[in-house]
């Protein structure tokens, strides 16, 4: 027995900050100190405010540390665990009230959150089964096995309403149900969409490296409901961490006898394999996804035949994504209603989303469907930074769009989002301010499709660039008033006709920035001004002759000499020779520079 | 470019050959096998030219122009040597919109190169991705293993000093 748990978040987030250094130096002290049957240290997956890592928790008390630099760790040591004092210093801030500190659980940014695909992130160690095993771990595959029939667990996933998390919202029931019926019998797969390349969501990782097994538990539970003995996890390849904790865990689960021949000594044997993508975009499509775990270009095919009829190497296959799996367990065991009680009317439980982008605090929060933008970015995400205002929200990645602050208050939910111009998507929520461009940004998201459509159907491969080479023409100032109206036509046309889901969503980014922003679009081509000043093409620096102090400074970094000027008179810009670099910008300590 | 890129010497050894060898005849026989083989042939020699496809065509009977059309499809796999050190500045969104484009465009100049190529002594090569999902930390960048985050343009030389 420990008296005391440590647990350090060993999530990419607060990996890239030094966690594992932590953890090497708590180790340490705690030796040192002779602590160390006393004091256990417990390398977690991510609680989810990444923005505050490397983050550290000490129970039984749940004292939160936050921004641990390795330098503090011997003061902690002595301090908290040996001494029992808390180092107020290192306490996140939240916490702190003048009664002294409170529970994570009721500061702003957990408070309005419900964790059910999240609950073990953070909180097992989840390089170690047993962890898993005392939160409930595999009860539900136990009770699936023993207790109830395929039928019977088709049923309740149907009951419970929950929709496909990766973005489509498809009901994950009926998806299964097809599954087990159009077939009957055979080989057939199930699959595991951990492709998350949507860039600015990150769940998927989360769960993958903070809680594996949930994974295997659900696939197998799928296995069971449609009559499959073998998965696939499809995992890409930038997620070294998660990969790792999957193969650990993997041999684990082998090992427990939960994975493999005649599990819970039933005749059901289910195992998994893993295979690791190597950076497309479009092998997150399902079709796309399948044809490169048979080891091909990852090109979409066209449906019908849906996978459910023929998938994985011509078999019946499910594919689902990793938070709709860490749902399933959680399900099985509270039943459908439990589940049903949450969320609205179409969209039921909760939802991860990944906030990142101008707000305070970045990371990942699970909420209720049905929860308001505005909850989200004012309570739990803490806010605009430095007192900018709030421009737009984007989600669904690529082929998402922005929501604008007029929305601020619609539940969030997968037709209300649709019915806005946006859509649920695999949940990255970017938060843009007033120094953003919103046709720089439709222009970020189309160069990303041209690079990542993957050329089989026409409509997305051309047309794709040509709504990228428009936006390009706008921003640099050449734009047309017909050119805004080209841009709307090709759009549809691209929607209409492309094969699969990247190339039909791919213009959305463009037609919901068009529909909520389409002021500065008419800005760039009519007045050749970008509102937000980030066009560099239609910005001239100007030096404000009240403020200009004469130092000289700007014209001594200026890498192109275009600013003139004798020593304390104000200065001028020669805009003809002007780069638009900015230098002089950043270098004046009189605010005297202005972008027009 | 291309051209250029592609007159570095194919320098694979016996070692490196047996290995290969080895993963093929290990994993040849399960479904789908392709891509496993490429990624620990890229673990191998670091890249995938020509040369370590034929290789691959020959032990496993897959067609080179199939192998070829797959190495080039995704962006993880190289057909040209990588430096020894590969920066990687991260344009996803959350990163884009803290300004990780400025990141990459200082890079560019710092090293004068474009972005997928390496620099003339073999030290440094940079390309961007999307996402490595550190969104909390953004803008970031990867030095091979290594993470930089919360960056400004003015972090870049420092960074680099570190590995000249």
């Amino acid at each position: 027995m420990y008296r005391s748990h440590v647990l350090v978040c060993g999530g990419t987030g607060c990996t890239s900050s030094g966690s594992q250094e932590i953890i090497r130096v708590l180790q340490e002290e705690i030796d040192k100190n002779g602590l160390t049957d006393e004091v256990c240290v417990v390398k977690t997956g991510c609680h989810g405010l990444c923005a505050l890592g490397p983050i550290m928790i000490i129970y039984p008390d749940s004292t939160f540390y936050s921004m641990v630099k390795p330098e503090d760790v011997a003061e902690i040591v002595s301090e908290h665990l040996l001494k029992g004092r808390v180092v107020t210093r290192l306490v996140y801030d939240e916490t702190v009230t003048d009664n002294g500190i409170k529970s994570l659980g009721e500061t702003a940014f957990y408070k309005n959150q419900h964790r059910i695909a999240l609950r073990n992130c953070g909180v097992i160690n989840p390089e170690n089964i047993d962890e898993y095993i005392g939160r409930d771990g595999y009860a539900a595959l136990g009770k699936v096995l023993t207790e109830m029939t395929p039928d019977d667990v088709i049923k309740c996933i149907l009951d419970s309403g929950l929709r496909g998390r990766g973005g489509g919202g498809f009901p994950t029931g009926r998806k299964w149900q097809l599954a087990k019926d159009l077939v009957k019998g055979g080989q057939k797969y199930v699959c595991c969409n951990a492709d998350e390349g949507d860039p600015g969501a990150f769940m998927d990782r989360s769960v993958l490296e903070g809680d594996p097994h949930v994974v295997f538990e659900a696939m197998a539970i799928a296995g069971y409901a449609i009559g499959a003995n073998q998965g696939y996890i499809y995992v890409r390849a930038e997620y070294p961490i998660a990969v790792e904790r999957l193969e650990i865990a993997l041999k684990q689960a082998r090992e427990y006898g939960v994975l493999g021949e005649n599990i819970f000594g039933t005749d059901f044997s289910f195992d998994i394999g893993l295979r690791l993508g190597a950076g497309a975009f479009v092998c997150g499509e399902e079709t796309a996804l399948m044809t490169s775990i048979e080891g091909n270009r990852g090109e979409p095919r066209p449906r019908p035949p849906f996978p459910a009829e023929k998938g994985l190497f011509g078999k019946p296959t499910i594919l689902n994504n990793v938070e709709t799996y860490a749902n399933i367990p959680q399900i099985i065991l509270n039943g459908a209603e439990w589940f049903a009680s949450m969320g609205t009317e179409k969209s039921k439980g909760t939802k991860v989303f990944a906030l990142g982008g101008k707000i305070n605090n970045t990371g990942l929060v699970e909420i209720p469907m049905g929860t308001t933008l505005r909850t989200v970015i004012e309570d739990i995400g803490g806010g605009i930074p430095n007192g900018k205002k709030f421009k737009a929200a984007q989600t669904g990645g690529p082929s998402g769009g922005c929501i604008p602050a007029e929305h601020f208050d619609v539940p969030i939910d997968y037709d209300n989002l649709i019915q806005i111009g946006s859509m649920m998507g695999s949940g990255g929520l970017i938060v843009m301010d007033e120094d953003n461009c919103m046709v720089d940004i439709a222009k970020f998201f189309l160069e990303f499709t041209v690079d990542e459509s993957c050329g089989k159907c026409t409509p997305c491969r051309i047309g794709t660039k040509r709504l990228y080479e428009i936006l390009e023409k706008i921003i640099n100032g050449n734009g047309t008033l017909e050119d805004i109206d080209k841009l709307e036509e090709l759009c549809y046309y691209i929607k209409e006709n492309s094969l699969c889901g990247l190339g039909q969503t791919a213009p959305n980014p463009v037609l919901s920035t068009l529909r909520y922003f389409k002021d500065e679009y008419i800005a760039h081509v009519v007045d050749k001004k970008c509102p937000a000043g980030v066009c560099k093409a239609l910005l001239n620096f100007v030096i404000d002759p009240d403020k200009c102090k004469g130092c000289t400074l700007c014209a001594r970094k200026c890498p192109v000499n275009a600013i003139s000027g004798t020593v304390k008179e104000p200065h001028v810009i020669d805009t003809t020779k002007c780069i638009k670099c900015g230098a002089c910008m950043d270098n004046c300590k009189f605010g005297a520079i202005e972008k027009k | 470019m291309l051209a250029k890129k592609n007159m570095v010497p194919f320098k694979g050894t016996k070692e490196q050959e047996a290995q290969l060898l080895e993963v093929i005849s290990q994993l040849k026989d399960q479904e789908g096998s392709l891509m496993p083989i490429l990624q620990k042939a890229q673990d191998i020699y670091g890249y995938l030219p020509i040369e370590v496809q034929t290789i691959i065509s020959n032990e496993t009977g897959i067609p080179l122009e199939k192998i070829y059309g797959v190495v080039t499809f995704y962006s993880q796999f190289s057909l040209y040597p990588k430096g020894k050190y590969n920066i990687s500045v991260c344009l996803g969104t959350a990163c884009y919109v803290k300004g990780s484009g400025d990141l990459f465009a200082r890079l560019k100049e710092r090293l004068g190169i474009e972005g997928g190529q390496t620099t003339s002594d073999g030290k440094f090569s940079l390309t961007d991705c999307r996402c490595i999902g550190a969104c909390g930390l953004a803008p970031v960048l990867t030095v091979n293993e290594d993470v930089y985050g919360r960056l400004t343009v003015d972090d870049i030389d420092g960074i680099i000093a570190k590995y000249e």
